[in-house]
């Protein structure tokens, strides 16, 4: 835990592509057990963000301190070991593992190697109560192309689940989920949550977000132009443009 | 061993013709690597196939070689087009390409060179023209028309397919399917044909480049191979899908290989392009004028 | 099927084959198995990181000179000080493992950082540079080549070449071990996840650099002592067929022939295309040899991309795992393999 109490500190980060300006003088923090959501429009550099802070991508500029520590020359693995988890806004599922083997990887690499050992048939036994959670345990011994794009955010979420984070960062989980199956997953990230589990709900799904967040971070063109309770957020003038149109 | 300027003069010179030359080599794999994303490592095997084509028509017809590679363009591009379908049926379009596409290409590569063994043997094969022989003086500078000749209308080809990428609506389209297929599409273009009429054109050049370097050297089907590194070198060094980047690159490269061969022997000449290689892909994988 | 159970029953296959090559009573037959027992140990050492990790390597003819290349240099040295053959043939497959597992390593560190078609690229380069370098240091040859004179028969086994059969028939079952083992381990599951999608495996904690270095490492040493009884066997070592095409291209067609996703394809391609090629280069050529293992190569790529392994799959309606049984994971205690 860090001197201010917060679990993730994003000081002032900037990300270009060549001469494209994905993201400009990021700042935001993140207190443990928080439940943060985070909006824009598409393009607005959601993903990027998500990609700096987990190591997938380098910043050029700027900060992110994790747990205290700060994280800007850390490989994403080891990112991952100190507790940060994420799931992608584009389904990545090991092509030629199945479902079990897909949720073994990060119980065999991440959990395993902070000191906690199971025996093979406990490890076993975990992954595939981490497909029930997303309801894919019926699915458990398929491969993931027999999966539904839907079917595969799931395994998606449920990845980053196994690797038991402290923060976990849920990029587009329920898009394409039914009324009920979005009902589902955000129980399952309000349970997480209920179990110490800080979430970061990266969505479009508006009542999702407005139901789950207590506090809420708007991103556009690259910046961060709202930061705080959800309605008021939803109320101001700026965010509402940005959805809106001029 | 004697350091003379002339010798240097001379070295770096030669280098520079050659450099020529290799440009026209590496456009093909500027345009299937830089451009296309397909490592043809068999692109060598082809330019070897474009020298035996000239080499049996200057023995039989006494025909110009760059005059046959001219002729047989249409040939070539048509056989790019067909590899480019197998291509993408088979490995592409399953989303295999790395590996299997790679084996795939290697194994061209060996059987093209294994068929022209069997066929042709092990023998060095040379062309006769008019311009191979003489060399013209300038003073302590030697400049061998077999050199400058394929050199001049290396960079030729270089500044006509540069045209046609920048100036021509096909030309653009190539450069476009690298950046992005879906606005293609939307377009009302079809990618893949594209991508064939690409590769097709890559072949093609192979033609010219495989009449150059029999004009320049006598070949046999195994000097491909000492091509390979030497191609991907230029084509990464050069920035990967920059044609002024490979002519510069191909340049550079010439003219280090020919001071090595100079100064230090001709043995150590292979090492040089793949050890730049090595060292750009280390250092800089973007080149020297980066994507 | 537990590991020791499974070594124990490859030494019984390896003790069987021995035996049946000296009951065949001609010395051919252990020329010809050489080959092919030395093919199984590349073959397997190429599709530990080109088949488990994704990472195709075009210079396994560099490893492979490297090991006969130390052999040479070993010899020579000791040779000048008038005691021929006294460094024992495991002690000189243990450097030849040693210095390409340190290439391998190094080659890794320079290279394992781009994208696969690059890494390609780069071991193909690789294997020029050292060839350059071997063909230019006079020690062991250099161009010219060097003669290496084979030791004198043993007792009890007979003729050197026996010996050599022998060495190499445990080497290969020593590399389908470590193999299989790798397969069925932890680093199995890490090595396939670096080859479906590498950003994912590093987003799931698996450090995907480390282990791609301890694939290259792997992979490098086993050609490394594969390659260093080599002068033995030919007693002429020539830089030009040394790190000949021959190499990479088996490497990576048997494998690829037999199915890369489990150490039952190298062997199977392995055994199918190296008699074949024995039965090819014996009756017609040995440059027909090669255009027949090239058209094979590319038809397999084509039309079976799974490799007999998937043939099989595919017609049986079996799962490879049925085969290959990645049932039994050893997971790992603290302090093992990583």
């Amino acid at each position: 835990m860090t001197v201010t109490g917060r679990l993730l500190e994003v000081d002032n980060l900037s990300k270009r592509f060549g001469g494209f300006v994905a993201l400009e003088n990021i700042s935001l923090s993140v207190a443990p057990g928080e439940r943060l959501g985070l909006i824009g429009p598409n393009g607005s550099g959601k993903s990027t963000l998500v990609n700096c802070i987990c190591g997938t991508l380098h910043n050029e500029a700027g900060t992110v301190r994790f747990d205290g520590r700060t994280v800007d020359g850390l490989a994403a693995h080891q990112r991952t070991h100190l507790g940060l988890a994420r799931s992608f806004q584009l389904p990545r599922p090991f092509v030629s593992l199945n479902l079990i083997d897909n949720i073994r990887i990060p119980l065999l690499y991440t959990v395993a190697v902070r000191g906690k050992h199971h025996g093979a048939d406990e490890v076993e036994a975990r992954c595939v109560d981490l497909l029930r959670e997303v309801g894919l345990d019926a699915k458990a011994t398929r491969l993931p192309r027999d999966l539904t794009q839907v079917e595969m955010r799931k395994l998606e979420l449920a990845r980053a689940m196994a690797a038991e984070p402290k923060l976990l960062i849920a990029d587009e989980a329920m898009a394409g989920l039914t009324h009920s199956e979005v009902e589902d997953i955000l129980a399952l990230l309000v349970r997480l949550n209920e179990q110490g589990v800080t979430v970061i709900l990266i969505e479009h799904i508006m009542r999702a977000v407005m139901s789950f967040s207590l506090r809420l971070v708007v991103l556009v063109s690259g910046r961060k132009i709202a930061d705080g309770d959800p309605n008021e957020v939803m109320r101001d003038p700026e965010v509402e443009r940005a959805y809106l149109g001029q | 061993m004697i350091f003379s300027f002339d010798l240097l003069i001379n070295a770096v010179l030669s280098g520079i013709l050659i450099g020529g030359f290799y440009a026209a080599v590496t456009a093909g794999v500027s345009l299937s690597f830089g451009i296309l994303d397909i490592v043809n490592i068999a692109h060598p095997a082809f330019i070897i196939l474009g020298s035996y084509v000239a080499y049996i028509v200057n023995t039989t017809l006494g025909v110009d070689p760059i005059l046959t590679a001219v002729i047989m363009l249409p040939a070539f591009y048509v056989l790019g087009t067909g590899i480019y379908q197998v291509y993408y049926v088979s490995f592409e379009k399953r989303g295999q390409e790395s590996l299997r596409g790679l084996a795939f290409f290697f194994g061209l590569l060996f059987i093209t060179e294994v068929s022209l063994v069997l066929y042709f043997g092990v023998d060095y094969r040379y062309v006769e023209a008019s311009y191979i022989g003489p060399t013209w003086h300038f003073g302590t500078i030697d400049m061998p028309l077999r050199i400058l000749v394929p050199c001049v209308v290396s960079l030729l080809l270089i500044a006509v397919l540069q045209l046609v990428l920048s100036k021509t609506f096909i030309g653009r389209a190539i450069m476009a399917v690298a950046q992005d297929q879906l606005a293609l599409r939307l377009m009302a273009v079809d990618p893949i044909r594209i991508k064939r009429i690409a590769f097709g054109i890559s072949i093609a050049t192979a033609s010219l480049a495989g009449a150059f370097l029999i004009i320049i050297q006598p070949v046999e089907p195994s000097v491909g191979r000492d091509y390979i590194g030497r191609v991907f070198a230029i084509c990464v060094l050069g920035g990967m899908s920059s044609l002024p980047g490979t002519v510069i690159a191909a340049m550079m490269i010439g003219i280090v290989e020919s001071l090595t061969a100079t100064f230090y022997g001709p043995s150590w000449a292979p090492a040089v392009s793949f050890g730049f290689l090595l060292l750009t892909l280390a250092v800089r994988p973007a080149g020297l004028l980066g994507r | 099927m537990r590991t020791p159970l499974f070594l124990a029953i490859c030494l019984a296959v390896a003790a069987a084959v021995y035996a049946a090559a000296v009951g065949v009573g001609n010395d051919y037959v252990f020329f010809a198995g050489y080959v092919i027992l030395q093919y199984i140990v590349l073959s397997t050492a190429w599709n530990i990181l080109g088949g488990y990790c994704g990472y195709v390597n075009f210079g396994s003819a560099a490893f492979f000179a490297l090991g006969a290349y130390s052999t040479v240099a070993t010899y020579k040295l000791i040779e000048t000080q008038e005691l021929p053959h006294v460094v024992p043939l495991p002690v000189l497959m243990l450097i030849g493992g040693v210095v390409s597992g340190i290439v391998g390593f190094g080659m890794g560190y320079l290279t394992l950082r781009l994208r696969g078609a690059f890494f390609a690229i780069a071991t193909l380069a690789l294997a020029v540079v050292l060839q350059t370098l071997i063909v230019n240091w006079d020690f062991v040859g250099g161009s010219r080549g060097a003669y290496v004179l084979r030791p004198e028969d043993l007792p009890l086994i007979g003729p050197y070449i026996r010996y050599l059969f022998l060495v190499m028939l445990l080497l290969a079952v020593a590399a389908l071990v470590i193999a299989r083992l790798i397969e069925r381990s932890r680093l199995g599951y890490g090595f396939a996840t670096i080859r479906d999608d590498e950003l994912a495996a590093e987003a799931s904690g698996v450090p995907t650099l480390r282990l791609k270095l301890i694939a290259t490492t792997i992979s490098g040493a086993l050609m490394g002592m594969a390659g260093a009884p080599f002068p033995y066997y030919i007693g002429y070592l020539q830089p030009a067929s040394t790190f000949g095409l021959d190499y990479a291209v088996n490497s990576i067609a048997m494998p690829l022939i037999g199915g890369t996703t489990s150490w039952v394809g190298p062997l199977i391609g392995t055994i199918l295309l190296g008699s074949l090629q024995q039965i090819v280069t014996v009756t017609i050529s040995s440059a027909v040899n090669l255009l027949v293992v090239g058209v094979i190569l590319v038809a397999f790529v084509i039309l079976a991309p799974n490799g007999i392994i998937g043939l099989v799959h595919h017609y049986w309606q079996r799962k490879p795992e049925d085969f290959v049984g990645r049932r039994h994971v050893e997971t790992d205690a603290p302090g093992a393999v990583p």
